[in-house]
């Protein structure tokens, strides 16, 4: 009984364990920064090292965490490193930005509204609130690539910065929309279905 | 014989009379309000169906409950009896089998007979019926393409540009003609009040027509299990006047005009790559 | 416990030998692929090295077991033997061994705990459930929940009751001594172990999304825990084909003098029935499972549309498996029904020729309807009609064995006891599962309902309300029989009415929330479902719970009170009751002689038997 007890109490506690949410830090009322890489092989940080993830910037320090907290009704601010090279959108519509403040982003500087599909790496997508940004892939013949997380800024990279605004209180998922899972059926297995790589949740709280 | 005994009597009774007060119940109260409601013409036609379908099961379920409420109530061994005592030996009565072989026979045949007329004559009821259904809709019909992708259902209108929307927006009194198809894994388009449901196959042009009458809302939910966020693949559609989706149509094109170059050129499926296991 | 039975063919040994044959197969794997596909590198999904390692772990958990001796000592010229039937103690319930009572106890025990992870995980999903957004389980672990609650029981629940009741009683009902293949017997229970030892494993490799019906191109997507839910099913699908092809060959062949067809005992013909479905059925899987072994491991394209093959094909392969598989599940329970009704009613089976008729027709019909699953799909729309058709028809036999149930009951002198509580509730149950069924085999209706909590409620109604209360009926029925001990009644009671008014609390409303709009194995629904949703999942707690009452009911009675149940308790004039509780080991000292089927109530006859006694009570048993 008591064996059977520990052995139900492990599998549960299995099944609980997640990434841990990260709190994202109110810089100002009404508005917190959130600072991102996309790398193409996420390194010692994970059990895959070869999977494409995110890594969040946490006081100065990249972490790996794709749950992320942020306050209500307020405005977040984006800045996205990418350093991952371009795999191109199954569906090009996706390449065109919606739902941000402004209506556009800042791609190195410049505000965009849509970029060409074939050179999008990733996207940045919450569909309960509207939100998708795509991100422009870094040239494959680009110097000093970057091979393993967490990349310096000294590798080549994309700087994407967007404002978005979190509506009510919620729980929502958040993904990629390019499938840059290298080796899976449609690009889309792999890092593209597991939470921690690809897919997180944005607490709204 | 046992079907002039006083307790087939009684259970042809309970028969009877039960069916008597439930019918009407079931045709008036219940059927009615059977889902999935009256906005469109597809799916007042499946409320009917599921009408039928209650109204021809009602007999036999009042049949069978009755008589196991009745059969466990009287034929049950007096209390306190420690003997064993057997019933009697009664191995089969042909008449009640072959009355019971007809009665649930007729009952099948009709169902599947109406299920048929039905499917037919309501331009194959909202589902998904393939590239070239046999039963469609006379007239003019507005052609749209639902896309599938893991995980977001896109729509196409390729009378209007071919241009691509977020949003599903439909206008009233209008045929519509959806092309339900899928950029990755099998997916299932399901407007739940239109009464339309059709998956979204890879490389697939399913078409499923309805006719939304009323102006208003509805869920669209993915009914086929399709990966990590399969739950949350709904949206909400809308059903709108015809003036409102030409406003509507217009500032679609516009807002997606920066895309619209890069979209493929409208084709019942698409087969973009990667398509490989491979790195 | 002496050195010399640790190191024999015994479970230990299996298990040794299965993990150090997985890590073996594991290693070799990535030995044949490592250098030469880059793909396993880039993906870090070695898919061959982990089929690899099941295959070895398999073969060496079996040759642990001892299924290797026999064969071997044969080829180096041995007399044959049946010695794996001849042990004796409780160590035999561990291990190899030959007896179908033995292995009719095995499966019992081992299904039970299979059964009882499903049931959790079923507990898990409901949890999550309770509200309309996320609230424990993230995504991954949500779909591999539902996948694992459903692979589990669909898996193991095909041998629900053939497995413990048909193993064990079959050969008793016929009147032989054993089964016709008592090593392929054994072989079947020690399959299906080693197969859900494998699906478990599914968690540490990322888990898999698909649900139990694994649909194309997304069971190629996945994470390497898909494998463990192909190598499950492949084994299932072995132990069924094997299980089936023994169950027919004993039936056919080992008939007792006097036991002609028509005097087979009506559970006998369910698994007739049924062992034909598994015979035909369950190869197509393992075939539909080795294409996507193949798919993924060797980068054939079968199912991917976009390389030249069809995921069509694959909802074909897999239905018609997949729909004679749920008649597997239902014709065992229909037996049972229609085994505990004429004991309990003391009259003889009512119209046995039409339920024999219904059953076979079941069998027969079942692979002709595959199609309804796909109505929507878009595939072949204009055959509709036709699946339309052969579905409202299979209806018909269902029907014949309603109307012989409810003939039995005819002015009978019923008592309520518990299994008969449960052949009550069975009836039903099913009658709800099957008024269910006829929505979704109307295609206007299936528009709406397919793909919905209401096909999950109609299936749960006929497997759960259907197979697992026969299931429990047979327990209660039959398990003093193999034990020797009673069951307490007020505990079955206690657990007959919780479970029976739980489980309809639990599904009745969620065919209400299909037809509201729910889709099948989301974790998010729409937030004016969530006081509905609410109210099923405590229904469904309580459902757990009152599992937890039959299991204390059965450490009780079975280990603790141990009242001896007599020969015949029940007051049954089938053969099984006419033997010592529990049966000796050689069943009869002389082959029984039949003279009538097990009905004879209201008849001249005391039993079915022509001649008694056919075992002396004075012969002790083992």
């Amino acid at each position: 009984m008591l064996v059977v007890g520990v052995l139900i109490g492990i599998y549960v506690g299995f099944l609980t364990n997640g990434p841990t949410p990260y709190r994202v830090p109110v810089a100002n009322a009404g508005s917190v920064d959130l600072t991102l890489q996309t790398v193409a092989a996420v390194g010692p940080l994970a059990p895959n090292p070869t999977w494409v993830s995110y890594l969040v910037r946490e006081s100065g320090v990249w972490h790996r965490s794709t749950v992320w907290t942020v306050p209500a009704n307020s405005l977040v601010h984006v800045t996205l490193y990418n350093f991952d090279g371009q795999s191109g959108l199954r569906n090009p519509f996706l390449a065109q930005a919606r739902g941000l403040v402004g209506g556009t982003f800042g791609l190195n500087g410049k505000q965009l509204t849509v970029i060409n599909p074939d050179a999008a790496s990733h996207t940045f997508a919450i569909p309960q609130l509207g939100v998708i940004v795509p991100i422009q892939g870094v040239d494959d013949n680009a110097p000093k690539q970057c091979d393993l997380a967490p990349c310096p800024m000294s590798n080549a990279h994309e700087t994407i910065t967007f404002t978005f605004r979190t509506g009510k209180k919620g729980h929502y998922r958040w993904q990629c929309f390019v499938p840059c899972a290298a080796g899976f059926v449609y690009g889309f297995g792999g890092p593209m279905q597991t939470i921690g790589y690809m897919d997180g949740y944005v607490d709204v709280v | 014989m046992w079907s002039r005994s006083s307790d087939g009597r009684r259970i042809a009774a309970i028969t009877v009379i039960g069916t008597a007060i439930v019918l009407p119940l079931v045709v008036f109260v219940l059927g009615p309000n059977m889902p999935p409601g009256k906005a469109t013409e597809v799916a007042k036609g499946q409320v009917t169906d599921n009408t039928v379908l209650l109204v021809v099961m009602t007999p036999f379920t009042v049949f069978i409950l009755g008589y196991l409420v009745y059969a466990i109530v009287v034929f049950r061994a007096p209390k306190g009896e420690t003997e064993l005592r057997d019933g009697a030996s009664m191995r089969g009565h042909m008449p009640s089998q072959i009355a019971w072989l007809v009665t649930t026979t007729a009952a099948v045949l009709f169902l599947a007979i109406f299920g048929t007329t039905e499917l037919l004559a309501n331009n194959g009821a909202g589902s998904g019926s393939g590239p070239n259904p046999v039963a469609k809709p006379s007239g003019a019909m507005l052609p749209v393409q639902v896309i599938g992708q893991q995980w977001e259902f896109t729509y196409r209108y390729p009378t209007y540009g071919g241009v691509e929307t977020a949003e599903l927006v439909l206008p009233a009194g209008q045929e519509v003609a959806f092309h339900v198809t899928s950029l990755d894994v099998v997916h299932s388009f399901w407007a739940y009040e239109l009464g339309v449901k059709a998956d979204a196959n890879p490389g697939v042009d399913n078409v499923a027509y309805v006719k939304p009458t009323k102006i208003g809302t509805f869920q669209i939910r993915c009914a086929e299990l399709c990966g990590l966020w399969h739950g949350y693949m709904f949206d909400t559609g809308r059903v709108v006047g015809a003036a409102d989706f030409n406003t509507w149509i217009a500032a679609q094109r516009k807002q997606f005009a920066g895309v619209e170059k890069y979209l493929p050129k409208y084709s019942p499926s698409y087969s973009p790559d990667p398509t490989f296991r491979a790195g | 416990m002496s050195l010399r039975r640790l190191i024999g063919f015994n479970l230990l040994s299996a298990v040794v030998l299965g993990v150090a044959g997985f890590y073996a197969g594991w290693w070799l794997g990535h030995q044949i692929t490592g250098p030469s596909i880059a793909y396993f590198s880039a993906t870090n999904q070695n898919d061959i090295a982990l089929f690899v390692a099941y295959l070895v772990g398999v073969v060496g958990f079996l040759v642990g077991l001892g299924f290797a001796n026999y064969p071997v000592q044969r080829l180096l010229g041995k007399p044959p033997t049946l010695r794996e039937k001849e042990q004796q103690g409780a160590a035999r319930y561990f291990g190899l061994c030959t007896d179908h009572k033995v292995v009719g106890i095995q499966y019992l025990l081992g299904i039970g705990a299979f059964i009882f992870i499903g049931g959790l995980n079923a507990m898990l999903i409901r949890f999550e459930l309770m509200r309309p957004t996320h609230l424990v389980w993230n995504g991954n672990n949500y779909l591999t929940l539902v996948g694992v609650h459903g692979t589990m029981m669909m898996g193991m629940m095909t041998s629900g009751i053939l497995g413990p009741f048909a193993n064990y009683f079959v050969p008793l009902m016929i009147g032989a001594r054993r089964m016709a293949f008592p090593r392929i017997e054994a072989l079947t229970f020690w399959l299906l172990m080693a197969a859900g030892t494998i699906l478990m494993t599914t968690f540490a490799f990322g888990g898999f999304p698909t649900g139990w019906t694994g649909y194309a191109p997304l069971n190629e997507q996945a994470n390497m825990g898909m494998d463990a839910y192909i190598a499950f099913f492949a084994l299932v699908g072995l132990s069924m084909t094997l299980l089936g092809l023994n169950m027919l060959a004993t039936v056919i062949t080992m008939r007792a003098p006097g036991m002609t067809w028509g005097r087979l005992p009506i559970f006998v013909w369910a698994t007739v029935s049924t062992s034909v479905l598994m015979l035909l059925a369950a190869p197509v899987l393992i075939s539909a499972l080795l294409m996507l072994t193949m798919d993924r491991a060797a980068q054939t394209s079968f199912f991917n549309d976009q390389a030249g093959g069809s995921s069509y094909l694959y909802e074909n392969l897999f239905w018609f498996f997949g729909h004679p598989e749920v008649y597997i599940l239902a014709l065992p329970g229909m037996g049972i029904l229609l085994e505990i009704l004429p004991v309990f009613s003391r009259k003889p089976l009512w119209g046995y020729r039409l339920a024999v008729t219904g059953m076979l027709g079941i069998g027969l019909m079942s692979f002709l309807v595959w199609q309804h699953h796909l109505f929507v799909s878009g595939i072949n729309a204009d055959v509709r009609p036709f699946y339309m058709l052969s579905t409202e028809i299979i209806s018909l036999p269902t029907g014949f064995i309603f109307i012989c149930a409810l003939g039995t009951l005819w002015k009978g002198r019923i008592r309520a006891t518990v299994p008969m509580l449960f052949s009550l509730a069975w009836l039903f149950n099913f009658l709800i599962g099957g008024l269910s069924g006829v929505f979704l085999s109307d295609v206007p209706s299936d528009v709406t309902t397919h793909g919905s909590f209401f096909s999950m409620a109609h299936f749960h109604y006929t497997i759960m309300g259907g197979l697992l209360f026969a299931f429990f009926a047979g327990i209660y029925y039959w398990v003093p029989k193999m034990t020797g001990y009673n069951f307490n009644e007020r505990l079955g009671k206690w657990h007959f009415w919780i479970m029976f008014l739980a489980f309809n609390s639990t599904f009745g409303p969620l065919l209400v929330i299909g037809f509201l709009g729910m889709p099948r194995r989301v974790v998010t629904y729409a937030g004016y479902l969530q006081g509905a949703n609410d109210w099923v999942s405590v229904s469904a707690f309580v459902l757990g719970a009152s599992m937890l009452i039959f299991l204390a009911n059965l450490i009780w009675s079975q280990v603790f009170a141990r009242v001896p149940t007599g020969v015949n308790p029940w007051g049954s004039k089938s053969i099984e009751w006419q033997l010592p509780s529990p049966v000796p080991v050689h069943n009869f000292d002389r082959i029984p002689t039949f003279g009538s089927d097990p009905y004879p109530y209201g008849e001249d006859a005391g039993s079915m038997l022509a001649q008694r006694p056919v075992v002396s009570p004075a012969r002790p048993t083992p």
